[in-house]
């Protein structure tokens, strides 16, 4: 173990240490989370997970938590939910009323885990880290260890909720090197129905530290989709753990929208612990300049009939770094299973590069489970061809940059994300 | 309209054309023929300025400008088209979206407005009646999943639609049933104009029974070794090339 990580590492127990008492509920929790943090600290390129990640960057910072002094004036722009959805908003770490409005249908609840921490812990003590276990990867145990607030939505039987929930979580710019742990509980009874956008945004030049944790309970024939949109700040370090349980005839699709941050890594683990539970998971990474994004995604078959797909692709420019390292498990009794799995990465520059790596373990005889990546370059005689139509080079890149992207955009069902995503990949692209 | 002068040109250090000489007029079609391997694909490349090619000596000029020292773009904008000899299959971009970025891109460069989805959708299916393509091709990812003839219809809808001042075929009738064959002849013929002119580039005689040329030139080891009226293309047909091949062989 390094010196510097052992630094790093008891750097954050001390602010534990400090701060950890006044942290409402939760106490053994968050003790039981701090002491697996410093028993596991930052993990080292040593372990497989983390081979092409070095945390090195985000070890050096002596990132404290937020204090929550941020002027949310800077977010003003922002006020009025700019996907005319149901929004609950955050500025650093802390629940934002002034940008948030919530009109819900009975039943249906959505609070700031704030709220719920201070009024009635017991309320969600039935799921908070049953996924994201304070035993498990390094970064869910310090969340669990420092969460002061957050998202809880509880969806009972049968609920359909029609307009897309918005969370947001704004990063604000000030001095110092902050940290939050943002933690999102997303409980859905049977059948239960419902839209989820979580997009983290942070301004130019801000150097904080995101460190999420989802977790999401899917009950039997449930339907979540779930909508992540990262545009962190390009100096900023950016987290998520997202753990996802499915029972019988549950569907979760997600996408995963990253186009932020100096590093982002997410963790994502489904569980399809019942019959016929469908997953699906997107990804779209678009980095430049020194940017690195990370996605390990894990689908674990448990039970018969499970059906998974996972599609992400990368385009990545400059010296940026994508990882895509996906793990399909087939247990034993998930027979029928079906699984597929294809990582598609577009690189811009000579610089830029990618690491891609399936990993299967099948331990059922009766399943279909494929798995393919690609990593390509602009096609040459396309480019010509395009060219020799009298379209010029630079809208000829961004024309099959697009429609390679486009793959992913257009399987994005809220018209104002999709909408979003396409600006923003249209001024990354502007370089190209 | 076009003047190529004494034109040498290769792939990589490899030496294909070896002083090229050919004049075209407003109007005029002409068509090249030659065996395989004469340099007829290097020549129409050359003309689009595909990288890879390089020219080591004369010049080709279109209108009085140096066409090689001209981008691909500006060359298209500037009114010169080739017809592809194998076209790409583009996933991802809609056939009439990226016909109407073309034909906008030289639009602008012509300076005149630029056409809105729905003007281009209108003469877009007009020119598309002419070449028998049905509007699901028209929607469809450029070429792909098309058929070998759907491919050469497509490049017939581009020329249409882009209204090139020269049109450069390359093999545009290789692997055509008859059909198909006199679809694409009716393309070309439907573009010929006083203002215009052709270079069709062929292997086979039959194509310039629909495509009737001015003249016949043919292209043997990276030169223009012959040139007639269309009379020479029969006698191409009659006594194979194996005849210029013999005529050359006797040229001290």
């Amino acid at each position: 173990m390094s010196q510097e990580t052992l630094e790093a590492k008891d750097h954050y127990v001390g602010e534990f240490e400090r701060t950890g008492r006044a942290l409402p509920a939760f106490e053994a929790l968050r003790r039981q989370g701090i002491e697996r943090f410093a028993a596991l600290g930052f993990p080292r390129g040593r372990e497989e997970a983390w081979r092409f990640t070095d945390l090195t960057p985000l070890t050096e910072i002596p990132f404290r938590p937020a204090s929550g002094t941020a002027n949310p004036a800077q977010f003003a722009g922002l006020a009025k939910g700019p996907l005319k959805a149901c929004q609950i908003a955050f500025v650093d770490g802390r629940y934002a009323p002034a940008f948030s409005s919530l009109d819900l249908p009975p039943g249906v609840r959505i609070s700031s885990l704030a709220a719920v921490f201070r009024d009635d812990p017991k309320r969600v003590e039935p799921w908070l880290a049953r996924l994201a276990a304070p035993d498990g990867n390094p970064f869910a145990s310090l969340n669990t260890a420092f969460m002061n607030d957050g998202v809880f939505i509880f969806l009972p039987k049968g609920a359909e909720f029609p307009k897309p929930i918005h969370l947001l979580f704004l990063s604000s710019l000030h001095g110092e090197a902050y940290m939050t742990n943002p933690r999102v509980l997303v409980v859905a009874e049977e059948s239960a129905r419902a839209s989820v956008v979580a997009s983290y945004l942070g301004p130019a030049g801000g150097g904080y530290f995101t460190n999420a944790v989802t977790e999401v309970f899917l009950g039997e024939d449930a339907a979540l989709d779930f909508t992540k949109v990262q545009r962190e700040s390009h100096e900023a370090f950016h987290f998520e753990t997202l753990q996802v349980h499915q029972a019988r005839g549950a569907n979760f699709t997600h996408h995963s929208i990253s186009l932020g941050a100096r590093l982002a890594r997410n963790d994502f683990t489904a569980t399809l612990d019942g019959e016929g539970a469908d997953c699906t998971l997107y990804g779209l990474y678009e980095v430049t300049g020194g940017q690195h994004v990370d996605h390990h995604t894990t689908i674990d078959h448990a039970k018969p009939y499970g059906t998974s797909r996972e599609l992400y692709k990368g385009v990545l420019d400059g010296r940026a770094r994508g990882i895509f390292d996906g793990k399909i498990v087939v247990r034993p009794a998930a027979q029928k299973t079906n699984a597929m799995q294809t990582n598609k990465n577009l690189l811009l520059s000579k610089d830029a590069l990618v690491n891609t790596k399936p990993q299967l373990e099948i331990f059922a005889n009766d399943v279909k489970c494929k798995h393919g990546a690609t990593i390509g370059q602009l096609d040459e005689a396309v480019l010509f061809y395009l060219r020799s139509r009298g379209i010029g080079l630079a809208e000829a890149r961004r024309l099959l940059i697009h429609a390679f992207v486009s793959e992913i955009v257009d399987t994005v069902k809220n018209d104002a994300v999709r909408s979003q995503i396409g600006g923003c990949y249209g001024l990354l692209m502007g370089r190209a | 309209m076009l003047e190529i002068r004494d034109l040498h040109a290769g792939v990589g250090d490899k030496p294909v054309l070896k002083g090229l000489n050919l004049r075209v007029g407003p109007g005029e079609v002409h068509a090249i023929m030659g065996p395989n391997a004469s340099g007829k694909s290097t020549l129409a490349h050359v003309l689009a300025g595909r990288e890879g090619y390089t020219v080591t000596a004369g010049q080709a000029l279109y209108r009085g400008k140096d066409l090689l020292a001209m981008s691909p773009e500006d060359r298209a904008r500037e009114g010169v088209f080739l017809a592809f000899q194998y076209p790409v299959e583009i996933p991802g971009v809609g056939n009439a979206y990226f016909l109407r970025s073309a034909y906008n891109a030289i639009r602008k460069h012509r300076g005149q407005p630029e056409l809105d989805a729905a003007d281009f959708l209108k003469l877009l299916k007009e020119k598309a009646k002419l070449v028998q393509m049905t509007e699901a091709l028209l929607s469809r990812p450029v070429n792909e999943g098309f058929s070998g003839g759907e491919k050469k219809r497509n490049e017939m809808l581009q020329m249409l639609v882009l209204e090139p001042t020269l049109a450069v075929l390359d093999e545009t009738d290789s692997g055509l049933d008859i059909d198909a064959l006199r679809v694409v002849a009716e393309g070309v013929n439907h573009l010929r104009s006083p203002e215009r002119a052709v270079v069709v580039i062929t292997h086979h005689q039959r194509f310039l029974h629909y495509v009737v040329p001015d003249r016949v030139h043919v292209l043997y080891d990276g030169r223009l070794v012959k040139s007639g009226g269309k009379e020479l293309a029969l006698e191409l047909e009659e006594k194979g090339y194996a005849w210029v091949e013999k005529e050359m062989a006797n040229v001290p």
